[in-house]
């Protein structure tokens, strides 16, 4: 592969998206690792998975379109998944941490699912 | 790598997303429950799918992308298993 100069816009937009998603996320591993209590925390990775992911998957986007040959549009497959996958694996843990609070006898607000409800009385 | 602002800006990048690695790891071995150590994993996993994108720019070879969807799908897999795990007890009924 021949060392080709990138134009000036091209270096400025994709250093600009670049810097920005790897800082979105640090600051939501830093809010993971600081906030106090898990229903707080919880809520620190969605930044990561939204406008992190999303301004990282525009720079490679970008990057590999007008160097490579052609619209490169294979990393919008990765956003698209994890903005798919992320909300179903967070209401999963939501829904987990609500659970074990609720045996342990925290005060969090209770079940409004009837369903839910039989289901746990019958094991 | 003949850019001048990237070549500045991509380790710097490459530095934030492994120090966000390294918070997760911390909340990963810290948490108090099993609740937080899971969001931490998979926090860690959303980080190194990142990770994976940015060295695909870096190295200037599209081969990373395949990295960072096995990652992700990893990721997606292995953090609904165990919050299943933590609801139910078991993975599978």
């Amino acid at each position: 592969m021949t060392p080709q100069a990138l134009p000036l816009w091209l270096d400025i937009a994709v250093s600009v998206l670049v810097l920005a998603g790897a800082a979105i996320a640090f600051l939501g591993s830093l809010g993971l690792l600081r906030l106090k209590t898990y229903f707080e925390r919880v809520h620190a990775p969605a930044i990561i998975a939204t406008l992190g992911c999303w301004c990282i998957m525009h720079a490679t986007l970008v990057y590999f379109s007008v160097m490579g040959d052609g619209l490169a549009l294979h990393a919008l497959l990765i956003a698209l998944f994890v903005a798919v996958t992320v909300p179903v694996t967070n209401i999963f843990l939501m829904r987990a941490a609500l659970f074990r609070a609720r045996r342990t006898g925290e005060n969090v607000p209770p079940n409004l699912s009837r369903t839910a409800d039989d289901h746990v009385r019958d094991f | 790598m003949t850019s001048p602002i990237l070549s500045w800006a991509l380790p710097i990048a490459l530095f934030l997303l492994v120090a966000a690695m390294v918070l997760c790891l911390a909340r990963l071995l810290r948490g108090p429950a099993a609740q937080d150590r899971v969001l931490a994993l998979d926090c860690m996993y959303l980080n190194g799918m990142l990770l994976m994108l940015a060295l695909g720019i870096y190295y200037g070879s599209a081969n990373y992308f395949e990295a960072a969807m096995l990652i992700a799908l990893l990721g997606f897999a292995s953090s609904t298993a165990m919050a299943k795990f933590l609801l139910r007890g078991e993975v599978i009924e």
